[in-house]
Order: C-alpha cells, then sequence, then structure tokens
C-alpha cells in the first residue's frame, strides 16, 4: 500500500499501524461537557444587520446542494443545477452556490448543466452511504464519477475498521482514494460522526483523515443520525486549526445533515469564525451539504434586503 | 475579508431604570435619613440614578419591623405557606428577567449575555431551590424541629449584586428568619427591585428589608443589637472587621470573603476544554467573582502548548459595552476597583513577570482593564498571593501532583480549585488533598443552588447552598433558644 507524502512536521506517523495509533491516541481527549457549552454559548452569538447580510450570501457560495436519493433522475439533476446557477431568479446580485451534489451515476448530466457556471459538481463515491464493499468496487466507484467529470469526491470512510482499531486500514484506504482523485478532484472524507459515538473519537478520525491527505473532513452522509452537530462541528473545526498549526496546511471542514434553517448556518458561521478562525470563512474551506437549508438563507437574505418575509411560495422548490 | 458583527445592544429602555430610588422598609419604600448617593454606569460613568441611603436611624427602623414581622408573621407562619411566597419569587424573577438582566449589566458593567444567561437564571433557581426546603427542614439533618435564628443582617458585594441578595435572602426566608439586605453602594439598583418583587409578591411587610449605602450602613446593619444573625460576603479585609467587632456577642456569623484559586491542568488535560475552563475562570464577570481561577498551575511539560492555545483564545474575547449581546469581557464595575488591579498588575511588572494582553482597543470612558495574563510568575510575587479581583490571571508550572498540591494550598485563601485531567482516579486524589470549600473538575465556575459554596482558612466559614446552606439559619431543634 502507498504511504501519503509526510505531512509537515509530523513525520512519518502513518508509517505503522502502531506508530498512527500512538499518535491519534496522544491527541489531547475532548471532554464531552465542555464542548457542549463551548459550542453552546458560541450559538447564542447575535448576528445582525449587515454582518447578517454578509453571513447569509457567504453561507450562500458554501452549499453543496445536494441530492442522494434513490429515485433521482436527469430531470432532477438539471433542476437542481439550474437552482445551483441562480438560486434565486428574481434576484440577479444571488451568488450561486459552490457546488451540486450527486451519485456518481448523475455526474455526467450535473457537469453539462453547469458547464460554464464555475460551480462544482461533487459526487459521492466508494459504496455511499455504508462503505460496504471491496476496496477495489469502491476505487472503481471513485474512477467512474472522475472519468465523468467530477471536480469533487465525497468518499465514506469504513466506520467498522476504525471501530475495531484497524487505523491504519482507514487511513490506507483514504491514500488510495486520494490517488484515484489523481489530483483532478478535491476529497472530502465523510467521518459519519453519528456512528463514532464520542467526540474523542471525531478527533481521532478527523485527523486520521487530514493525516491521509483528505482535502476536507466532513460530518455525515445526511443518512445517519445525528448528523451535523455543534459540538462535532467545533472538534472538527480544531482538528482543522491544530493540522494548520501543525503543518502549515490548511484544510477544510463540510458540515452536512440537519442544518435546514438559515439561522443555525450563520451560528455554524459564527463557529467557523471563532474556532478555526477568520481564514476559513470561504467556500475552498467550508461548506454545508444541504438542499431545504438554500431556500431558507434565500428567504432570510431577501427579508434583510427588503425588509419584508415574503414567504415560501416565492422560491423555487427544484 | 473580516467578519465584523454588527453590534447587537439590548435596549437599555427594558431595564425600566428610574432617577430616583428610596430604601425598601417595613414593606414600603421610603426615602432616609442618611442623604442619597449616585450609582453610575461603569462602562460610560454616566450617573444611572439617586439612591437613598440609609444612616443609623433607618437601620433601626429596619431591624424593628424585622423583629416585629418575624415575631408575628414569618416564623410563626405554617412553613408550606412561606414556601409559597418564595415560589412565587422565583416565578417574578423569571417574568422580569430581562428586566433584570439589563439593569444588573447597566448598573455593574457585566456583558448582558453574563447576566442573561448566568446571574438571573440562578437566582430563579436559587429561590425554587429553598422554597423547597421550607417545610422540610425537619429532615435538612439538623435536628427534628431545627428552629429560625429571627432576624438576619446580610451585606452584599457588588460582583453579582442580584445573584447574592438571592443567596442571601432564600435559605434566611425558607428558614424561617426575617432580612435586613444592605446591597453595595456601587450596584444599589437589582436588589431594589429584587425588594419590589417581595413587594408584589404579597410578602408581609418587615419580611425583607433593603437598605441601600456604603460602609457606615454596612457597618450598622452588622454591629445592631438586634440582629441575631450576620452573613457577609466581600474582601477578606472587612471580613475581619465584622468578625473582630462580633467576637464575644451572641451574634451567630458567616463570611465568604476573598481567594486566589489554583486552576490545575494536567498533561493529560482536555486542552481545549481547558483552555475555556480557564478562560472562564479569571475572565467570567471581568475576574471580580471571589472564586476565580486566578493562579493558572499547568503541569511544565504541556506549559508552552497550553499558553499558545490560550493566548489565540484570548486574542477572540470581545470587549466593549456591556450591553451588546455578543459582548464577552465588560467594565471594570468602579474606578477604586481599576485603580486596584492596575497597582497590582504594575507590581507584578516590577517584580519580573511578563505581562501580555491580546491586541485590544478600550473604549475611551468607563473602567476598563484589558484581558492580561502574567508569565514567569513564582509563588513569592504578590500577583500569585493576592487577590486582584479583575481580568488577570497568574501563570505558574509544576512538575508533578504532589508540587501542584503543595503549590495550591500554599496561600492564605481557600475557596476554590480547579482540576484538568482526564484520569479520574487522580481527581479524587486531588479533592483529598486541596484546602479548598469547592473543588471543579474539568470544569470552573459552574454553579447550583443544590451544591454548598463557601470558604477555608482566610476565605471564610459557613456555607451557602444546599442543604448546608440552610445550617447558617438555623439553630438545631434541642430546646436552647435561638435568639
Amino acid at each position: 500500500m502507498v504511504r501519503a507524502p509526510s505531512s509537515g512536521g509530523l513525520g512519518d506517523v502513518a508509517s505503522s499501524d502502531s506508530s498512527l495509533r500512538r499518535f491519534l491516541f496522544g491527541l489531547p481527549g475532548v471532554d464531552q461537557v465542555g464542548a457542549e457549552a463551548r459550542a453552546a454559548m458560541l450559538f447564542t452569538r447575535s448576528i445582525k444587520k449587515g454582518s447578517k447580510v454578509w453571513a447569509l450570501e457567504q453561507a450562500i457560495r458554501m452549499i453543496d446542494l445536494t441530492t442522494l436519493e434513490g429515485q433521482d433522475t436527469p430531470g432532477k439533476v438539471r433542476a437542481l443545477a439550474a437552482k445551483a446557477r441562480r438560486p434565486d431568479p428574481s434576484d440577479p446580485t444571488t451568488p450561486p452556490v459552490a457546488a451540486v451534489c450527486v451519485y456518481p451515476d448523475l455526474v455526467g448530466v450535473s457537469v453539462e448543466a453547469l458547464r460554464g457556471s464555475g460551480v462544482h459538481t461533487a459526487s459521492v463515491a466508494t459504496a455511499f452511504p455504508s462503505g460496504r464493499a471491496a476496496l477495489a468496487t469502491k476505487l472503481v466507484d471513485v474512477a467512474e464519477a472522475i472519468a465523468a467529470g467530477a471536480d469533487e469526491i465525497d468518499m465514506v470512510i469504513d466506520r467498522g475498521a476504525f471501530l475495531s482499531g484497524r487505523l491504519l486500514e482507514v487511513h490506507d484506504e483514504i491514500v488510495a482514494v486520494k490517488q484515484a482523485c489523481g489530483g483532478r478532484a478535491h476529497l472530502k472524507v465523510i467521518l459519519e460522526t453519528g456512528e463514532l459515538s464520542t467526540l474523542d473519537n471525531v478527533r481521532r478520525a478527523s485527523w486520521l483523515a487530514l493525516l491521509a491527505g483528505g482535502d476536507f473532513i466532513k460530518t455525515s452522509t445526511g443518512k445517519v443520525s445525528p448528523a451535523a452537530t455543534p459540538p462535532v462541528a467545533l472538534v472538527m473545526l480544531q482538528a482543522v486549526r491544530d493540522f494548520a498549526a501543525a503543518t502549515g496546511d490548511v484544510r477544510g471542514v463540510k458540515l452536512a445533515g440537519g442544518i435546514r434553517s438559515a439561522k443555525d448556518a450563520v451560528r455554524y458561521l459564527v463557529l467557523v469564525n471563532e474556532v478555526a478562525g477568520e481564514r476559513w470563512l470561504t467556500p475552498d474551506t467550508f461548506r454545508f451539504g444541504a438542499s431545504s437549508l438554500l431556500n431558507d438563507l434565500l428567504m432570510q437574505r431577501t427579508t434583510q434586503r427588503t425588509g419584508a418575509y415574503s414567504g415560501p411560495n416565492y422560491f423555487t422548490l427544484d | 475579508m473580516a467578519w465584523e458583527y454588527a453590534p447587537a445592544p439590548e435596549s437599555r429602555n427594558i431595564a425600566r431604570l428610574r432617577t430616583s430610588y428610596g430604601m425598601f422598609i417595613d414593606g414600603a419604600f421610603t426615602g432616609g435619613t442618611g442623604g442619597s448617593f449616585k450609582t453610575v454606569n461603569p462602562a460610560t460613568e454616566e450617573v444611572l440614578a439617586e439612591v437613598a441611603e440609609a444612616g443609623q436611624a433607618d437601620v433601626d427602623r429596619a431591624v424593628a419591623a424585622a423583629r416585629k414581622a418575624y415575631d408575628k408573621v414569618w416564623a410563626p407562619m405554617p412553613a408550606a405557606e412561606r414556601g409559597k411566597y418564595l415560589f412565587r419569587i422565583a416565578r417574578m424573577v423569571q417574568e422580569r428577567s430581562r428586566e433584570l438582566a439589563v439593569l444588573e449589566s447597566l448598573d455593574n458593567g457585566k456583558p448582558i449575555r453574563e447576566a442573561r444567561d448566568v446571574d438571573v437564571p440562578l437566582v430563579a433557581a436559587h429561590f425554587f431551590y429553598y422554597a423547597g426546603w421550607a417545610d422540610k427542614l425537619g429532615y435538612a439533618g439538623f435536628g427534628p424541629d431545627p428552629r429560625p435564628l429571627g432576624v438576619a443582617g446580610q451585606v452584599i458585594p457588588w460582583n453579582f449584586p442580584l445573584l447574592m441578595a438571592a443567596w442571601k435572602l432564600a435559605p434566611a426566608l425558607a428558614a424561617g428568619n426575617t432580612c435586613v439586605l444592605k446591597p453595595a453602594e456601587t450596584t444599589p439598583l437589582t436588589a431594589l427591585v429584587l425588594a419590589e418583587i417581595c413587594q408584589q409578591a404579597g410578602l408581609p411587610p418587615g419580611v425583607v428589608n433593603v437598605l441601600p449605602g456604603a460602609g457606615e450602613t454596612g457597618r450598622a446593619v452588622v454591629t445592631h443589637p438586634g440582629v441575631d444573625k450576620v452573613a457577609f460576603t466581600g474582601s477578606t479585609d472587612v471580613g475581619k472587621q465584622i468578625a473582630r467587632s462580633l467576637a464575644g456577642t451572641r451574634t451567630k456569623c458567616t463570611l465568604e470573603l476573598g481567594g486566589k484559586a489554583a486552576n490545575i491542568v494536567f498533561d493529560d488535560a482536555p486542552l481545549d476544554q481547558a483552555v475555556e475552563g480557564i478562560v472562564n475562570g479569571i475572565f467570567f464577570n471581568q475576574g471580580h467573582v471571589c472564586c476565580a481561577g486566578s493562579r493558572l498551575l499547568v503541569q511544565e511539560s504541556i506549559a508552552d502548548e497550553l499558553l499558545d492555545k490560550l493566548k489565540g483564545r484570548l486574542a477572540t474575547l470581545r470587549l466593549g459595552d456591556p450591553l451588546d449581546k455578543n459582548t464577552d469581557i465588560g467594565a471594570i464595575n468602579s474606578a477604586e476597583q481599576l485603580a486596584k488591579i492596575r497597582e497590582l498588575s504594575d507590581i507584578g511588572d516590577a517584580e519580573g513577570a511578563t505581562r501580555w494582553s491580546p491586541p485590544c482597543e478600550l473604549p475611551e470612558h468607563g473602567y476598563w482593564f484589558p484581558p492580561t495574563l502574567f508569565t514567569g510568575v513564582s509563588q513569592a510575587h504578590r500577583i500569585a498571593r493576592e487577590e486582584i479581583f479583575g481580568p488577570v490571571l497568574s501563570v505558574l508550572t509544576f512538575r508533578t501532583p504532589d508540587e501542584a498540591v503543595e503549590k495550591a494550598n500554599n496561600t492564605p485563601y481557600g475557596l476554590s480549585a480547579g482540576v484538568w485531567t482526564d484520569k479520574g482516579s487522580r481527581i479524587l486524589w486531588m479533592a483529598q488533598r486541596l484546602r479548598a470549600g469547592v473543588v471543579w473538575a474539568n470544569t470552573f465556575n459552574k454553579f447550583d443552588p443544590a451544591s454548598p459554596f463557601g470558604g477555608f482558612k482566610e476565605s471564610g466559614f459557613g456555607r451557602e447552598g444546599g442543604r448546608q446552606g440552610l445550617e447558617a439559619y438555623l439553630c438545631a431543634g434541642d430546646g436552647r433558644s435561638g435568639t
């Protein structure tokens, strides 16, 4: 198995199972009560006026507009792509979203529909959402998505291997997927934090994914509850902050699942701002994986702009 | 690209500020014989209101009213009825919580976020908690039929004006005593609104009396011959004076005084949460907290890493308008206190410690001091021994658990301590050895009405909160008279 290129000052922590284990278990623990309290405090920040408008627009730019259903069709994906390019047809100043996120077989449709817009196509891969397939199958999954033109790959880690302590196996799988991306696509590593059960595990899995070369660490598939939660976001943001401090390498965080209101999106941006730092408040380093969130952001943005709340019928359902 | 949060100020109209406030004696608001004084907003130095000052004659009148209420109404009343009044006060505090929070922030200088999320909810919780005890005193562990002491004279500080009033009044009233309460001269307003709540709750006249004033008024209250029990929270110096003045009298006394708490961080601590705990320990309420974690004891092997993280965190603290909902650090309560903080910090410089503050713009008017930490501090430095009562942290290191205990205990105070480690057995080992009334494990400045709070050594004696908090206001039902 190929090793990841050694990152900054971290040397060869992934050179063997035991050194990887020593490193991940040597990270400071996370006190759940304290982490929850800190996240809850940051959620009380009151974002008003100009700072709110800025946050709403930035949140729109950070969205991976997502459809991951068995019933998805090319028509549905084209509709979503149209929405991604021009989220609010009545207001041309509305920025486009960051990406459209689909299953691999629909990547081609999305790429075609988004051509020239600057909006990326992200594809889930590696036997999403469970990750229960042979590595070779997962790599074919990734290769097909890339061949169809995906700019971003959202992979899932093998939670079974992680929980049973086969850390190097999880690491090497991420390295292999990163290689399959071949420098053409950004890699987001889904930790599925709802299955990791402790914040200590979230921290270890975050570092594991960063060490293995993930460009983003992502909370969830959206298929497992709980998905993104404030304390989980806090711990993942601390991980990218500390990773950047240790290596100089700035990686991103994507929160997916369960974030539906503009209010929550703004609160999470406060978390990004005050935990990781202002540096992370861009679509290159922070994303929301969402579908219904977009319309609430648009509605709140219009309310801020016009002073009147127009209601859901004025925004498209796609 | 900077994301500046727009100002999000709470409206000061919510405080329903009046131009003048009287004192509360025998169920009515009245003027007094002691003239009046002004209370200012420490964030702007603007005068908030004129407040009547209680003189000796007012103290006499209040103590007489409290005595009469004790003899005729409050002590004879069925305990369950007393409890109902306390429940009613608790609910009314909740109903007026926003008004109380804004008023507290205006008068004290603390951030509205803290007044709103900590002070006022704890005030209501305290009344609810002791309301429940009122008819269960026989099960509190002080004999089958414990009895009240009589009239309690209570003097409280300016750091948590309303919360300290609640800590004093709730257990005293639940136990069947009546009260003469003196709030601090820089922060009298919320205690007077609490008096109004007592009035509106229909509390019988004389059961609670509130006498604004300064040191003279306080002295008149605690040395009054009609007072059976003195409870004081404040500085160790004044506490010692009170103890001296009461020595040899029959008046019972509890004191909750200063502190110089150690916040001890071991190398296996959850570091990010420890950083939060350190910040909460010393910068909560601008460090105007008697149990503040003003000495950080950090294990040498992680000192640099922890300090880096801590400095990064301090740079995110938002200092400014206390009424802004996003403010983390408010104003120093008074010019006098600011002078004291400056003086001790200058001594820290002179003694060779290294001062550090994040880049931080201080408002032009009002009393302000930036969040500050001193490194290179040793046990011999005055900033490691004396209570600064401000946003100033002294950082010391240790190598072994024994050394941590030794340094933590090497102080005349003993109010609180914090221990940060992932190892449960070490928490218990430390807690057994730390000479402090409260030991927090992987948290700091956490309060609950069910948990007793109080000091060792020169941090005072007696406990407030919990079942133990009733003891200060009861005499065991063993046949001896309480008065």
